[in-house]
């Protein structure tokens, strides 16, 4: 029990990342972001580079993926959701763009770092071994305590910051907030920045365990949705908690369902479609929007 | 002015017109080759090396002069097609391939794409050469289908009997992707092992081939206590964090697959970790490989920037096609004089030292000759490189 309880705790923290950026992005744009996967292998490929190909400390690989990504979102905002949201009233026009941004990425992606599987070497070696009842690998729980601090900060900017209070005040309500002097156009490229960043942290973060590879972008997109259905869209807080939840059922279905086969997923979608036909908003969503 | 300008532009003209044309007429005829297999997603490691092997062979080949096929000699092209791993693409792929004259294609990669263009490659007169495994591919009445590498079930009792009786293994424990190709070879890697008398302690933990934590996937297999870990058809993108996972969860015991991997993938996803891992190297070893062969290894990684180990299996394709249309040139445009000269097909192997052949084998798998003939090579990874445990061969 100990063991699955560390591994949904491990799997939630990474799981809860990836979703603060999408999430982050749908509420000061209501914009769905079909690329946060492909952001998210993006940045994996850029530590990778810096860490493997130039041998450079770990740490520089994630700050050139976090400022790569954060570069790559404002532009992507600035340059491509602006204009299509200014002439467009139909959502599904930035789903499109979206979309189009995810397929894009992937060429690039393999155009530049190829088709292969790539992973840098253990930051920390060792594993922690309790007893044989809980096994878990120092870099895991490294990589565990980053991501946790990382969403700590990101709360933390988010409630106490300037920037952060102005994004909040443009996810309430965007015309409220325009009205009240926020300088709308900055913010929402500022907030997509900082989705993307986060999405290339991650990426960054698990490289190091899980390596990267082309493929992984789509899935990604579709388990960060998943956690914003389960934990309300466009509200951090149920980013997270989706997260935690989505690892949590990901840990203990792949231990108590083993013997039935991969049925794990499975039994996730059918009671992730049972709750929203009861609580469409999810968890922390509010019904109106 | 003017008119000694226009004179000058339309003698420029004309000369650039006839240089063209001569051009034009000093050109090869050309030999169209297809591609369908899957080039992007999580499995496009296995389609990039085969399209890349395909391409880099081309163009040496062209370079030299092209392939002389009966009186014609022949520049080839290769008409390459995405499938995405996707049935419903796989048969577009081919059906483009039919809309454009070609009789001879590679691929698909994976058991149910190769399955689904099985009509459309039949009716439209195409010899295919599929990386998947299902029996009834390359069984009779099926006939138009040649399998491009070393079946799981051929592989799988070589590894598993050498083991038994080189590292003692008595237990065997199977994991695989939750898909068609991973649990077809887990299915037959469970048999096999069966047959020779091994315990099977686990073959019913699957995995999401986007996994990103293989730890709760592996906790219940290793609590087994095998001997052995198999990872059935495991792609090269799984394979280091499973074998990872498994070390980290304090598994001692032998891992193996049935499938090519990269030693550069390994040895930047694992590590030290993936020591002793065994699996099916491409066909080709420093003590197989000709200089041909060493020759190819160059021009793929100046073309490509890196060499992919899984190329030392698919370069064997397309050689096998040109080779077997050189022996029977009407062969050009009509798969059924293909079929009649494969029986009696053999031509030097120029990928092999020694006086190796190129031929066709199956036989025993499939009661025909529907596969060609690659050595088994099975491989042990040990600090960043693949050592040769032993080679066999097919049939």
């Amino acid at each position: 029990m100990e063991q699955i309880l560390a591994n949904g705790l491990y799997l939630g923290a990474q799981y809860a990342l990836i979703a603060l950026g999408l999430t982050l992005i749908f509420s000061l744009m209501n914009v769905l972001n079909f690329a946060h996967g492909q952001m998210y292998v993006f940045g994996g490929f850029v530590t990778y580079t810096v860490v493997a190909q130039f041998g450079l400390p770990f740490i520089v690989g994630l700050l050139a993926s976090a400022v790569t990504l954060a570069v790559m979102g404002a532009l992507i905002e600035r340059f491509l959701f602006r204009p299509v949201i200014r002439k467009s009233k139909r959502d599904e026009s930035t789903m499109l763009l979206a979309a189009g941004i995810a397929f894009f990425l992937d060429a690039v992606i393999l155009l530049l770092f190829g088709e292969k599987q790539r992973g840098v070497p253990k930051i920390v070696n060792g594993v922690f071994n309790w007893d044989m009842r809980l096994i878990m690998p120092y870099d895991r729980i490294l990589i565990a305590a980053l991501a946790v601090a990382l969403i700590v900060s990101f709360i933390l900017f988010m409630q106490y910051s300037r920037t952060g209070r102005a994004m909040r005040a443009l996810a309430q309500d965007r015309m409220a907030a325009q009205l009240m002097g926020v300088d709308v156009d900055r913010y929402s490229m500022i907030g997509f920045a900082i989705g993307a960043m986060l999405a290339g942290l991650v990426g960054g973060l698990l490289v190091t365990i899980t390596g990267v590879n082309l493929g992984m972008g789509g899935p990604t997109s579709v388990k960060a949705f998943l956690m914003i259905m389960i934990g309300g869209a466009g509200v951090i807080s149920g980013a997270i908690a989706g997260g935690f939840i989505l690892g949590m059922m990901e840990s203990v279905g792949l231990t108590v369902l083993a013997a039935y086969g991969d049925i794990t997923y499975l039994v996730i979608f059918i009671t992730l479609m049972i709750f929203l036909a009861i609580r469409p908003q999810g968890l922390m969503g509010k019904p109106w929007g | 002015m003017k008119r000694r300008v226009f004179l000058a532009t339309t003698g420029l003209t004309l000369a650039l017109a006839f240089a063209t044309n001569t051009a034009a007429w000093a050109e090869n005829a050309k030999l169209k080759i297809g591609f369908v297999g899957v080039t992007s997603g999580p499995a496009a490691a296995w389609g990039i090396s085969n399209q890349r092997s395909m391409e880099t062979r081309a163009a040496w080949l062209n370079e030299l002069g092209g392939v002389k096929i009966g009186d014609t000699t022949y520049d080839v092209e290769i008409v390459a097609f995405d499938d995405q791993k996707d049935p419903k693409r796989a048969i577009a792929g081919m059906e483009k391939m039919a809309q454009d004259g070609v009789h001879y294609v590679v691929g698909p990669n994976v058991d149910d794409g190769a399955a689904a263009v099985r009509p459309v490659a039949e009716q439209n007169g195409i010899i295919y050469f599929p990386y998947a495994f299902p029996k009834e591919l390359y069984t009779p009445p099926a006939s138009n289908a040649i399998l491009g590498m070393v079946a799981n079930y051929q592989s799988g009792p070589a590894i598993y009997k050498y083991l038994m009786d080189n590292k003692g293994v008595k237990k065997v424990a199977f994991v695989a992707a939750n898909e068609s190709d991973p649990l077809s070879q887990r299915d037959g890697g469970v048999e096999a092992a069966k047959a020779l008398g091994l315990e099977v302690v686990s073959d019913s933990v699957t995995y999401q081939v986007d996994t990103t934590d293989f730890t709760p996937v592996l906790l219940p297999v290793i609590q087994t206590a095998p001997d052995l870990l198999v990872l059935s058809g495991v792609s090269p993108a799984n394979a280091p964090q499973l074998i990872r996972s498994a070390r980290e969860l304090g598994y001692t015991g032998l891992i193996s697959t049935e499938t090519a991997q990269d030693a550069t993938v390994l040895m930047e996803g694992a590590g030290e970790l993936a020591n002793g891992f065994i699996s099916v190297g491409g066909a080709s070893t420093p003590e197989l490989a000709s200089d041909a062969m060493k020759e190819f290894v160059d021009r793929y990684t100046k073309m490509f920037g890196e060499y992919n180990d899984e190329s030392n299996t698919k370069v064997y394709a397309l050689e096998y096609i040109i080779e077997t249309l050189k022996a029977n040139p009407a062969a050009i445009d009509n798969v059924e004089e293909f079929k009649k000269t494969i029986d009696t097909f053999s031509a030097p192997n120029p990928f092999m030292v020694g006086d190796a052949k190129l031929s066709y084998v199956g036989t025993t798998s499939f009661g025909q000759k529907r596969q060609v003939s690659v050595p088994l090579v099975v491989n042990e990874f040990k600090d960043g490189k693949f050592e040769t445990l032993f080679v066999a061969q097919v049939d």
